[in-house]
């Protein structure tokens, strides 16, 4: 009996986690004077033209594009750096170990908003402005801290005789790095990338500031609904809509591995 | 305290289990009686853990019935059962200090708090706690931590019996010595029953009056750890306890010699006999302590070839081949190996026949 | 277990620590530069000293900014923690159940902030949102987060519980799911009621979860922007108006820059001293000298 009142009242928690976006599916399906003009729970004349408008203009898709380019060079760089230093830090103890990972923990501190105008000088005075690379790199004054982080919590539950057996058999640390301790936390990647690929998605300030017109993320280029007539809620809905699909096809492809993770007790 | 009966109890992890081998437990049958000292000796994935939490109620078994003093608790829960139970690893309550950590299993119960107290300096004494008693658990050693899951398991004084489940794994050999010889200790004043789960058979043999062997899922043979060692019911029980474990040879039977390849030893006669009868397939046992090495050949012996010796110290395993199998034999220490070949002396008394793995008596 | 001295291991450190030194000292340097000058035009500025600092830390819109900003953290974690805690508890542990679950709680997590804004927009509307309309017309409650602070304080709380929930319950479920069973049957074996169950075994054990759990979401919830800026603007008034709102404002709209550096670097200080206090206060707990 139980068992019971607890599964309604999780199923009560995930209706009212999916009533928001079920709402803006709705809207995305109806046109703005159709929205404008009566309330209804569900779309009574759906139309696709919300998305049809989007998936012909190019500044529109081209939006998507961007997006995942910066994430993905993002995550990658993130992972390339953090997972050495990790090992480091889960492995050894050299002078200013401890210091240093504080100040690395205090990146993921700093306001955003902070770091906007410098970090838009900077760009500039390097010439990476909007690019792919500029907010790639300016994502990782967040991401890889938290990668460190994580990382080093998954390696420092491997037993040190391991790396201990590897070097007695004659095996580099390089090769035994790749070969034998990377596969052993894949499951530590694969979260890390997870969460580098989430906060990346989801960032707007740096990704916008530091773009014009050549790597404009969706998110930014959303705000152009809001036109001289007023607000179009059916196309921004729509827009909405499509910056959910990445994020809810990356979770769909490693739900497995979340629930392997969360079965190792480690996030 | 309680007699504990297990009515034909058999317990599959699966839903819809299909055939015999989805069984973890296939057929457990038994009575324990009050006050005694129980171990359960087997290998790991034998079905130990299992069958003790079936007792305890943490899994209630696909089939069967489990009595305490004659009433069914199969459907209870453990908390409603009044049994105790340790486990393999100490299970601590880290925000609680040690003394607190003993007096749970009591205050759940609503007991009055000067029993409590009376309770947990007896137990803490029992097993050398009490100068932890105001530390946080969490901070101990695994020794201590050990001996806090134990000591909860034994504060309640009512309890129909003790389960252990391999309590002493993370205990240094030496103070495993001392932990047993603690728990008999316990045991003997107490006179509750106990029944002590473990893949350790000096652990089984030294601690309990009555060792149950378990192999794949059933219990295969109950008695004195002398009856254990000299009449093992099963091969699985010969190989098992010893050290090392009893010889066995594939064999056919000619009259009451067992032929061997070409060898051939002499039986019993009656055992012979009932040998012909058996059905399956024919094997002689015998323990290597009874296995006889002599020099010269004399009537009823078999040729062997030595290939090995190890020196214990106090005895010797000698490693012989006899008809391509190998053999193994304790040899006192004073007794010389004679090298190459030897002759092998088979006592009629300490050579037994089994038949599809189950002893012919 | 000690850790292997060795002073090589930096050579692993190096590219961490050029990246991020690179993302983070250089505008740092900057900020630092503009908050002790007057730029008056490209190229031609004036050392002011701590002229800026004082201006800041007197204006009373940024200690109104301060305030609602503990207020909302404050309330964040005081919703948050118990809720996703409670939501861990009631997940399942094994089945078709589990990953169904994950992917369901995750899904907000993984949204862009802005279009989470955009989706409350839409939502709490009272003229076409869900529950804007149902609340002024099914319930009769008149609401508008447009025009009232408190239902516009109100639609925020309910977005960012909304939006940040499923990390704390992600975070609790997989410290939940990092103790043995032997605890659970342990606790069965000594009469332990739920309460205590989840007070002596699950708690303690959470604890290292929590934590970072804990400390995430008053990092996060304290830098707070996108999804309330797309919601409300800041306003009605200034009644929404969080510190990264109001900086945002002065640096990047009126381009006040050396007010907006200073500004900034006292932002950086209150959430790095509230995160330490924080982390010295949750590691003190979890030790717990006391019994």
């Amino acid at each position: 009996m139980k068992v019971k009142k607890k599964t309604i009242g999780l199923v009560v928690y995930f209706i009212l986690l999916m009533l928001p976006i079920y709402w803006m599916l709705n809207m995305s399906l109806r046109s703005n004077a159709d929205i404008l003009a009566f309330f209804t729970l569900y779309p009574k004349n759906i139309t696709f033209a919300n998305y049809i408008k989007i998936f012909t203009d190019s500044s529109w898709y081209m939006g998507y594009v961007n997006s995942i380019i910066y994430v993905a060079l993002n995550t990658v760089i993130s992972l390339s750096v953090a997972l050495p230093a990790a090992y480091a830090f889960s492995r050894y103890q050299f002078v200013g170990d401890k210091q240093l990972f504080f100040w690395l923990l205090t990146n993921r501190m700093a306001p955003v908003a902070v770091f906007a105008l410098p970090f838009f000088q900077l760009y500039s005075t390097i010439g990476l402005l909007d690019t792919h690379i500029a907010v790639a790199l300016s994502h990782c004054l967040f991401n890889v801290p938290l990668a460190v982080w994580i990382l080093e919590g998954f390696m420092s539950g491997v037993p040190r005789e391991i790396d201990e057996t590897a070097f007695i058999d004659g095996y580099s640390l390089p090769r035994f790095f790749i070969t034998i301790f990377i596969p052993m936390i894949r499951a530590g990647v694969g979260v890390t990338a997870f969460f580098c690929f989430m906060f990346s998605w989801v960032e707007l300030l740096l990704a916008r500031t530091l773009t014009v017109t050549n790597a404009k993320p969706i998110s930014a280029i959303m705000t152009r609904t809001i036109s001289a007539t007023g607000l179009d809620y059916g196309l921004l809905a729509a827009a909405g809509m499509l910056t959910i699909v990445p994020g809810a096809l990356v979770i769909w492809f490693v739900r497995n591995h979340m629930a392997k993770g969360f079965a190792l007790g480690r996030v | 305290m309680a007699r504990i009966e297990l009515n034909e109890i058999a317990h599959s992890y699966m839903a819809k289990p299909k055939g015999e081998s989805d069984y973890a437990l296939k057929r457990i049958h038994n009575v324990w009686d009050d006050g005694s000292a129980f171990a359960l000796l087997g290998p790991s994935g034998c079905g130990k853990t299992t069958l003790l939490n079936i007792i305890s109620g943490l899994i209630t078994p696909s089939k069967g019935r489990v009595l305490y003093d004659g009433k069914d608790v199969t459907e209870l829960p453990p908390e409603k059962r009044n049994i105790a139970q340790v486990f393999q690893f100490p299970v601590l309550y880290d925000t609680m200090s040690v003394f607190n950590n003993l007096a749970f299993p009591l205050r759940n119960r609503g007991i009055h708090e000067t029993q409590v107290k009376k309770r947990v300096l007896e137990v803490a004494e029992a097993l050398d706690l009490t100068p932890f008693l105001n530390m946080r658990a969490a901070g101990l050693a695994a020794d201590a931590k050990q001996k806090i899951s134990l000591g909860r398991g034994l504060v309640r004084s009512n309890v129909a019996a003790i389960l252990f489940d391999e309590p002493l794994t993370v205990i240094d050999p030496q103070m495993k010595w001392d932990l047993r010889r603690k728990l008999k200790e316990i045991h003997e004043q107490l006179m509750q029953t106990f029944i002590y789960v473990t893949h350790d058979q000096v652990e089984a043999l030294t601690f309990a009056d009555q060792v149950g062997v378990m192999f794949e899922g059933e219990i295969v043979q109950i008695g004195s750890p002398q009856d254990l060692f000299e009449k093992p019911e099963h091969r699985f029980v010969g190989y098992f306890i010893g050290s090392p474990g009893m010889n066995f040879l594939e064999c056919t039977l000619e009259g009451n010699v067992a032929r061997v390849d070409g060898a051939g030893i002499v039986l019993d006669e009656q055992i012979a006999a009932k040998g012909h009868r058996a059905r399956g397939k024919l094997e002689l046992g015998i323990r290597p302590i009874y296995l006889e090495i002599h020099a010269e050949s004399a009537n009823g012996m078999v040729p062997a070839d030595v290939r090995a010796v190890e020196d214990l110290g106090s005895y010797k395993i000698v490693t012989l081949t006899l008809a391509g199998k190998t053999l193994k034999a304790n040899l006192p220490e004073d007794q010389p190996v004679p090298e190459g070949q030897v002759w092998l002396g088979f006592p009629p008394q300490w050579t037994k026949l089994f038949a599809d793995g189950w002893l012919i008596k | 277990m000690e850790k292997w001295p060795n002073n090589k291991a930096w050579f692993l450190v190096i590219p961490v620590f050029v990246i991020v030194a690179f993302s983070a000292f250089i505008p740092l340097m900057t900020v630092i530069n503009y908050s002790l000058q007057d730029i008056l035009a490209p190229g031609q500025s004036v050392f002011v000293g701590t002229e800026w600092y004082k201006e800041i830390l007197s204006d009373y819109r940024l200690h109104e900014a301060l305030w609602r900003q503990f207020l909302f953290s404050g309330l964040v974690l005081l919703i948050e923690m118990p809720l996703g805690i409670l939501i861990a508890l009631a997940m399942p542990k094994r089945g078709w159940g589990v990953p169904a679950s994950l992917v369901t709680i995750a899904l907000p997590l993984l949204i862009p902030w802005n279009t989470i804004g955009t989706i409350w927009i839409i939502f709490t509307r009272p003229d076409i949102g869900l529950f804007g309309f149902g609340m002024n017309n099914l319930l009769g409650i008149p609401f508008d987060h447009t025009a009232s602070s408190l239902d516009a304080w109100i639609t925020v709380m309910l977005m960012e519980v909304w939006h940040w929930t499923p990390l704390v319950a992600l975070l609790a479920y997989a410290g939940l799911r990092a103790i043995p069973e032997a605890y659970y049957q342990a606790a069965r074996i000594d009469g332990a009621s739920a309460w205590s169950t989840f007070f002596y075994i699950q708690l303690p054990k959470m604890r290292g979860v929590l934590t970072i759990a804990f400390l995430l979401r008053f990092m996060d919830s304290f830098l707070i922007y996108a999804e309330p800026f797309v919601l409300t603007g800041g306003g009605p008034g200034n009644s929404t108006t969080f510190l990264s709102i109001y900086l945002v404002k002065i640096a990047l709209l009126q381009f006040d820059l050396g007010p907006g550096a200073a500004f900034s670097l006292i932002y950086f200080v209150i959430v790095l001293s509230f995160s330490f206090i924080f982390y010295q206060a949750l590691l003190r707990v979890g030790k717990g000298e006391t019994v």
